[in-house]
C-alpha cells in the first residue's frame, strides 16, 4: 500500500475515530465523518478504524464497498449526480445522461481530466413532480434540460 | 408587518425558491417596504414552484410560479395587498387541487415555518403526544390499532399489531427506528414531511417510544436528502431545548431520545433488515425472518421499523381519535395516503386522499394529463418494485386489496407516468438492471436472476431465440418471485411480467400472444 495520505490527514482521520469509537453502530457514521472531512476514505485508513472499532480489516472493507455513496479516491472539486430512476426517464433523462457525458468527456464514477466534476449515476433523488433532476453537491436542480446543464456545469467551474 | 411566504422544500429550491426570496427582499428594501419573509414548507403543488403567498386579511393569496424577473413586476402590481397580476392565483385555500384533497398526515406541511416549534404547536403540534402522556401504552396501542393504520412505506401491515409486539417483548433496551430510506422512484412524501413539518415525525416517534417503552429512537435517512438532514437535526435540537425530547419528555419522568443516522446509497437498505444491519455499522444484508425486528431488532432488541409517512400519522391518531381516521377510506385501507405524482406530468405533486380515489382521478382531475401533451400509456405505481398498469386498469381504485387483486401494489403511494414514446421493454430491461446494481449479494434468485433478466432481455430485443427467451424470462421471473429473501429480487418481477403481459407489442409479441 502506497502511503499518500498527509499527516495532517491522518491526524484527522484519528481524531474522528476517538469520536465516535463508543458510539453503537459507529462505523457508518464515522465513515461519514472521514468522507464529509477529506472527500473519500482512504484504504490507508482501515487499520485504523478496524483497530479503534474493535473490527477486522476485511470487515471495514466489507463496509466500504458494499455503499455507493462511500469512495476510497478523492472525487473533483464538485460532484455530479444524475438521477437514472424511472420518473426521470419519463422526462427524457436519459439524453440528458448521453448529453452530460459527451461534453464532460466521460462515464459515470469518472473525474473530468481538470479535476472540476466528478460524475455519479443516482437512484432517485425525490424531486421526481419536477423530472429530469440532478445534485450537484447539496444543491439540487429540475427540470434540467442541455441548457440549463450546461449552465450549472459552467457555474461549478467558474466558482472553483 | 406583511407576511411573505417562499418555500424552502428542496423541490422548490431546486426551481429557484432561493433566488426568487432574495430577489423579493431586495426590492421590498430597496423600495423602502417592510416585510416578513417566512421560509414556508411547500403546499405541493409542484409544477407552480416557486409558489409565493402573501398574508392578507382574506387569507394567504397565491402568485405563481415566481422568478426573480417577475418580482419587480409584482410589487409594481401591489401584490402585498393581492394586486391583480397575471401570476395572481387567488387565495391558496380556495385552489381546486388544494380544496379537493383530504390533508391529514399533511394538514401543517406548506402553511407552517418548518423549524419553527412555536408555529407548530399554534397549530395542533404535540396534541398527539399530550393525549398519549395521560395514556397507558397499551391503550395507545389499541389507538393506533383501531386507527387502521397500515404501514405506509409499502407492505401495508397494521402498525399497531407491530407496535403490541414490541409492547409485549420483554427487554430493558427497545428502539424505534424511522424507516426514511426513501428511495423508490416517484416518491417524496417522506422527504416533504421531514424538510416540512419535521416536527410532526419528532412527535409521531416520541409516542411510540412512549407507548411501548423504547428509549431510543433513529431515523435512517438516505444520503440523497442533503435539506432534510439538516432540518431534523436543527428541529431535533430545538425539541431537545424544550423538553419533548430527552430523558424527562414534558416532565412525564419518560425518556425518548432521538439521533438522524444517515444511509449511504444502498437502496436495499430499505428493507427493514437490512436497514437494521446498516444501522449496526454492518453491510447491509438482508436478514432471514423469523427472528421479527419486532422481537429481535436492532442490536438484537425489540424494535419498531416504520416508515416516516406511517409515523407522522400518528399524532393526529392520538389528537383526534382512532375512529376521526377510521372513517376515512375503503374496505380495510383506513385513512388517507398521501400520493405523489411523478415523471410525465403535467401538475406533478402531493395529493392526499382518503383510499378509494382512482388513479384516472389522480392522473387527469389532478395531474392534467402527461406534461408534453402526448396520451399516458403507462404508469408505475408504487415504486421500481411496482406493476406497470395500462389505460385499461387506470379506474382501479386505489385500495390495497384492489391493487393486489390486479397483480400490482400501491406501495408507497407513488404514481410515475409515462407517455406513449416509452419502450416497455427497456424498461423491464432497466427493472433488472437496478435489481441488479442494488441486491446486497446474499440469495441467489436476485443476485444472480437481476443479471440473466439483463441478458435474456437483450436476447428478446435482439431477436435470439424469440419464443425460447419469452419462456425463459417468465420462468426467471418465477423464480425470483417465489425464491428470493427479499422484496427487492422478489418484487422485480412485477414491472417485468407487468410490462410483458400488458405492453407484449414491445416485447416482439402479437397481440395474440400478450395474455398468456
Amino acid at each position: 500500500m502506497v502511503t499518500t495520505l498527509t499527516a495532517v490527514d491522518l491526524e484527522k482521520i484519528q481524531a474522528h475515530i476517538t469520536a465516535h469509537k463508543d458510539v453503537p453502530g459507529a462505523l457508518l457514521p464515522l465513515l461519514h465523518a472521514i468522507q464529509d472531512d477529506i472527500g473519500y476514505i482512504p484504504e490507508e485508513a482501515y487499520p485504523l478504524m478496524a483497530k479503534g472499532l474493535a473490527l477486522s480489516v476485511a470487515e471495514v472493507h466489507g463496509v466500504v464497498t458494499f455503499y455507493h455513496h462511500f469512495r476510497t479516491h478523492p472525487a473533483g472539486k464538485h460532484v455530479l449526480q444524475v438521477c437514472r430512476a424511472e420518473s426521470c426517464q419519463a422526462m427524457g433523462s436519459e439524453k440528458l445522461e448521453a448529453h452530460i457525458k459527451s461534453i464532460l468527456g466521460i462515464d459515470f464514477h469518472q473525474t473530468t481530466a481538470d479535476g472540476a466534476i466528478t460524475l455519479e449515476p443516482v437512484y432517485c433523488l425525490g424531486n421526481c413532480a419536477c423530472s429530469p433532476a440532478v445534485l450537484i453537491d447539496e444543491e439540487l436542480y429540475g427540470r434540467v434540460d442541455s441548457q440549463k446543464i450546461d449552465e450549472i456545469i459552467q457555474e461549478a467551474r467558474s466558482s472553483s | 408587518m406583511i407576511k411573505v411566504y417562499v418555500p424552502r422544500d428542496s423541490t422548490a429550491l431546486s426551481l429557484g425558491a432561493d433566488r426568487t426570496a432574495k430577489a423579493i427582499i431586495a426590492e421590498a428594501q430597496k423600495r423602502g417596504i417592510e416585510i416578513e419573509l417566512v421560509r414556508n414548507g411547500s403546499r405541493g403543488l409542484f409544477w407552480l414552484e416557486p409558489f409565493v403567498e402573501v398574508g392578507t386579511n382574506q387569507g394567504r393569496v397565491a402568485f405563481a410560479p415566481v422568478q426573480p424577473k417577475d418580482v419587480s413586476g409584482l410589487f409594481d402590481a401591489d401584490f402585498l395587498h393581492a394586486g391583480a397580476h397575471p401570476l395572481n392565483l387567488g387565495l391558496t385555500e380556495e385552489l381546486a387541487w388544494l380544496k379537493k384533497q383530504q390533508r391529514l398526515t399533511f394538514a401543517r406541511v406548506g402553511i407552517t415555518d418548518p423549524v419553527s416549534l412555536e408555529d407548530y404547536l399554534a397549530h395542533d403540534g404535540y396534541k398527539g403526544l399530550h393525549n398519549a402522556l395521560k395514556m397507558s401504552g397499551a391503550d395507545i396501542v389499541k389507538t393506533v390499532t383501531d386507527s387502521g393504520l397500515r404501514g405506509r412505506g409499502g407492505a401495508a401491515f397494521p402498525t399497531g399489531i407491530k407496535w403490541n409486539t414490541v409492547l409485549g417483548a420483554k427487554g430493558e433496551q427497545k428502539y424505534v427506528v424511522c424507516n426514511a430510506d426513501e428511495g423508490d422512484s416517484g416518491t417524496y412524501s417522506d422527504r416533504m414531511i421531514m424538510e416540512d413539518d419535521p416536527f410532526v415525525l419528532i412527535e409521531g416517534m416520541t409516542i411510540a417510544g412512549i407507548a411501548v417503552g423504547a428509549t431510543q429512537g433513529y431515523i435512517y435517512l438516505r444520503s440523497e436528502y442533503p435539506h432534510a438532514l439538516k432540518v431534523l437535526n436543527e428541529t431535533i435540537g430545538k425539541a431537545y431545548v424544550a423538553g419533548y425530547l430527552g430523558d424527562d419528555v414534558c416532565g412525564s419522568g419518560k425518556a425518548f431520545h432521538l439521533e438522524v443516522r444517515r444511509a449511504a446509497g444502498a437502496y436495499v437498505c430499505g428493507e427493514e433488515t437490512s436497514l437494521l444491519e446498516s444501522l449496526e455499522g454492518k453491510r447491509g444484508l438482508v436478514r432471514f425472518k423469523p427472528p421479527l425486528p419486532a422481537i429481535e431488532g436492532l442490536f438484537g432488541k425489540p424494535t419498531i421499523v416504520n416508515n416516516v409517512i406511517s409515523l407522522a400519522t400518528v399524532p393526529i391518531i392520538l389528537d383526534k381519535g382512532a375512529q376521526y381516521y377510521a372513517d376515512y377510506g375503503m374496505g380495510r385501507s383506513r385513512g388517507t395516503l398521501p400520493i405523489q405524482l411523478a415523471g410525465n406530468i403535467k401538475q406533478g405533486g402531493l395529493v392526499e386522499l382518503a383510499f378509494g380515489a382512482t388513479l384516472r382521478e389522480l392522473l387527469y382531475d389532478f395531474g392534467g394529463g402527461s406534461a408534453t401533451g402526448k396520451p399516458i400509456r403507462a404508469v408505475q405505481v408504487g415504486g421500481p418494485l411496482g406493476a406497470y398498469l395500462p389505460e385499461s386498469q387506470f379506474d382501479t381504485p386505489l385500495d390495497y386489496e384492489e391493487f393486489t387483486k390486479i397483480w400490482a401494489v400501491l406501495g408507497h403511494g407513488g404514481i410515475v407516468a409515462f407517455d406513449d414514446s416509452v419502450d416497455m421493454a427497456k424498461m423491464a430491461r432497466y427493472a433488472f438492471e437496478f435489481c441488479a446494481i442494488e441486491s446486497c449479494g446474499k440469495c441467489t434468485p436476485c443476485r444472480i436472476g437481476s443479471t440473466r433478466g439483463v441478458e435474456v432481455m437483450d436476447k428478446i430485443t435482439s431477436g435470439k431465440e424469440h419464443a425460447n427467451n419469452i419462456q425463459v424470462l417468465r420462468d426467471l421471473s418465477d423464480t425470483m418471485l417465489n425464491g428470493s429473501l427479499c422484496a427487492l429480487g422478489g418484487m422485480t418481477p412485477y414491472p417485468v411480467m407487468s410490462a410483458l403481459n400488458h405492453f407484449g407489442e414491445d416485447f416482439g409479441l402479437k397481440q395474440t400472444e400478450t395474455a398468456a
